[in-house]
């Protein structure tokens, strides 16, 4: 197909290491989180499991196209378990193959929208641990999010107050799809302790949420819905913003994850055409939306759009600025974007150093 | 002085007020005029579009209790020199949750339209409203007006009950074929279900900003149930969306559909290809850099020029005098939207 051609020659100097902003590390068996539990709630997912807003236990409502639930079918480790559950392996076809000098971890497992609440914080709190136990402590190229029960900010804060002292963990991570919009009060004490310490906080596009997919309800297919669950980022953006987080807070620095980054440009514009003529609405936003956007906003590039004629890429970009953009492969998904051939327009050496390694070393503290 | 050129142009988003229970009364029979006296329904605006606020009426435009005709003549019709202009009444006729009371609302504001607004400018073309709350009524409406060419399309909203492409759905869109009326798609939620993925927004501007995700994933919704597949002759006009979002949307479920395409055995075509095809915008409001020399980079995406209508989305307050149009726009691009694409796109105005 013409529009999956590179539009430049491979370059096979390049030795410079990656930052991949988007890791999904596994479970090697399904209850393997439950030995970071402590008793009672091991009991507990045992006798009652882990109810969420999946309709499904076991399955996902829109299944994935390919085996493991939507996994590179090329990912699976020769010494057996699911994709990314075996270190060996991931060193090898991630680090190794692709030159990845540190990867950040985005543990999916549904801590942070389990409906028990206490449940949900325990099991964040076991995730943590588990990222530390398995990945980030025998690997030094892996580095931990530390995941909150984000809809309980006291305990929110209290999990970021315990990880906080471990470098290890690098990033915050909460689901978009909270249960009010982003932007609201319930959330700022979570807010207010990312920016104390200054770390970044992650959200990571997720699969399934309190709410249906698009405003009109539920789509049928993965083929919707895939693309749906990433608008769930604009509403993160635009809620944050109109509802004044970053006046309150001008240091908090927020990472929209797999959503791409297409729709930016677009949304910006529209955000501040409506701001010129509704301002007096949210007379506490005192800049243009996009200006907040600019400072406090950061962006993994996958799953990378692309455009029919590959050069309108480079629109995109210079729209939204090579300073916000971070790599990222969304390993072991179907959807991998691989490091040496995502972009397929010339980028200039100073767009690429940003985009694959420089930002992501800045924004994350990693020197 | 306007400082585009619109002389013979065709306006496809221009809004009536929504008729109130006084207008629609003559239109009703004697049960529905029972019903909606003694029920009190009145006011059919909707939170989403709530016409009586700041953004939906521009100071310099307000009727003040002149005939509202009078008024869209006076600031528009005639000073932009207009060959034909689209009424869209988005009312809510969308919201209301009794079907059979939704279809009574929908004839009498079709009646409404016809005898206080086409049949007094001859200039005035309009979209029906249909119940998609009761599609048999629905249908029913279709047949009884079809005859009437000045209705050119249906409308709904970009925030539905269920999403557009859904079955249930499809009998409207048969009918809508049959007789060459296109499937309008207005900004508007009926709040059927959330705006957001979180709910809903403490504010007007997220509702508005919001609207997009509704458009995208309406026409994600038509294009992967197959609705474009079974009636080819259908196009969804996304009224009031903003136009730039469209891009990543074909960017994007062009990419998923290589990976995906075995679940929707139907969708032929690259979505990209299906969207050029069958989806069309109106360019008010719009949505683009600031700089102008930028624009035109931004309307490249599209990779067509068939795909924009000319609108003002009067009397909305999206521009001062007569500048119904962003600066920037190609000449050449600017040539088709004003009307060849707008005749293109709807076969009902005998183009």
């Amino acid at each position: 197909m013409e529009s999956s051609v590179l539009e430049r020659t491979e370059d096979k100097t390049e030795t410079l290491g990656v930052v991949d902003c988007d890791v999904h590390p596994a479970f090697s068996r399904p209850d393997q989180l439950s030995d970071y539990l402590p008793e009672r709630w091991k009991q507990h997912v045992r006798d009652y499991a882990i109810r969420s807003a999946n309709p499904l236990l076991g399955t996902l409502p829109y299944p994935r196209l390919t085996p493991g639930n939507g996994m590179r079918r090329d990912s699976w480790p020769p010494a057996g378990g699911p994709p990314a559950s075996d270190l060996d392996f991931l060193r090898e076809q991630l680090l190794e193959q692709c030159n990845i000098e540190i990867g950040i971890l985005q543990p999916l497992a549904a801590g942070s929208v389990a409906f028990n609440m206490e449940l949900g914080a325990a099991l964040c709190s076991a995730l943590n641990d588990w990222q530390i136990d398995k990945f980030a402590g025998p690997e030094p190229r892996l580095r931990a999010s530390i995941c909150i029960p984000q809809e309980d900010a006291k305990e929110a804060v209290a999990e970021i107050d315990k990880r906080v002292t471990d470098r290890r963990f690098v990033q915050i991570a909460m689901p978009p799809r909270t249960i009010e919009p982003a932007g609201r009060k319930r959330y700022w004490p979570i807010y207010e302790a990312a920016e104390h310490y200054g770390l970044p906080i992650g959200l990571h596009t997720s699969a399934f949420g309190y709410r249906p997919n698009t405003p009109s309800g539920w789509t049928s297919f993965y083929l919707e819905e895939h693309f749906a669950a990433s608008n769930s980022l604009q509403t993160v953006m635009s809620s944050m913003i109109l509802e004044g987080v970053f006046e309150q807070f001008p240091k908090l620095k927020i990472v929209l994850v797999e959503g791409g980054f297409s729709w930016l440009p677009s949304l910006f514009w529209r955000m501040d055409r409506e701001w010129k003529r509704m301002r007096s609405e949210v007379p506490h936003v005192k800049r243009k939306p996009s200006e907040y956007a600019a400072e406090n906003f950061w962006y993994t590039t996958q799953p990378i759009e692309e455009p029919e004629k590959n050069t309108h890429l480079l629109d995109i970009l210079r729209w939204i600025g090579p300073d916000r953009l971070m790599f990222s492969t969304d390993y072991p998904h179907w959807d991998f974007d691989d490091p040496r051939y995502a972009f397929k327009v010339p980028l200039t050496p100073a767009e690429k150093n940003a985009i694959f390694r420089d930002n992501a070393m800045k924004l994350f503290r990693l020197q | 002085m306007a400082k585009f050129d619109t002389t013979g142009a065709i306006d496809c988003d221009v809004h009536p007020p929504s008729p109130r229970r006084a207008d629609v009364l003559p239109y009703l029979d004697d049960y529905w005029k029972e019903i909606v006296t003694t029920r009190e329904v009145d006011v059919l605006e909707m939170n989403s579009f709530p016409e009586r606020t700041l953004p939906y009426m521009r100071p310099d435009w307000r009727a003040n209790g002149a005939d509202p005709l009078e008024a869209m003549q006076k600031n528009l019709l005639d000073p932009l020199k207009l060959d034909l202009a689209i009424l869209n009444v988005v009312s809510g006729a969308h919201a209301l949750f009794d079907p059979y009371l939704s279809a009574a609302i929908c004839r009498a504001t079709n009646d409404w339209l016809i005898d206080k607004w086409l049949n007094r400018d001859s200039r005035l073309r309009a979209s029906m409203l249909v119940p998609f709350q009761n599609v048999e009524a629905a249908v029913e409406e279709i047949e009884r007006l079809a005859d009437d060419k000045r209705f050119v399309q249906i409308l709904t909203l970009s925030a539905t009950e269920l999403p557009l492409g859904r079955r249930i759905y499809w009998p409207i869109y048969e009918a809508a074929e049959k007789h060459g009326l296109q499937l309008g798609i207005h900004a508007g939620s009926n709040y059927r279900n959330a705006p957001s993925h979180s709910g809903f927004h403490s504010f007007l501007i997220e509702d508005h900003l919001a609207h997009t995700q509704g458009f995208a994933t309406q026409i994600a919704s038509l294009i992967s149930e197959g609705v474009f597949t079974k009636y080819p002759q259908l196009k969804a006009v996304a009224i009031e969306s903003g136009v730039t979002w469209v891009p990543p949307l074909m960017w994007r479920m062009s990419k998923d559909w290589r990976g995906a395409r075995i679940e929707v055995p139907w969708v032929k075509d690259a979505p990209a290809d299906i969207i050029r095809r069958h989806v069309r915008m109106t360019t008010q409001p719009f949505d683009l850099p600031d700089d102008p020399a930028e624009v035109p980079k931004a309307l490249d995406h599209l990779l067509s020029d068939e795909m924009l209508l000319f609108s003002s989305d009067y009397p909305h307050w999206n521009f001062e005098g007569l500048d119904v149009l962003p600066e920037g726009i190609p000449d050449a691009t600017l040539a088709k939207l004003l009307r060849d694409n707008i005749l293109a796109t709807y076969p009902r105005l005998g183009g």
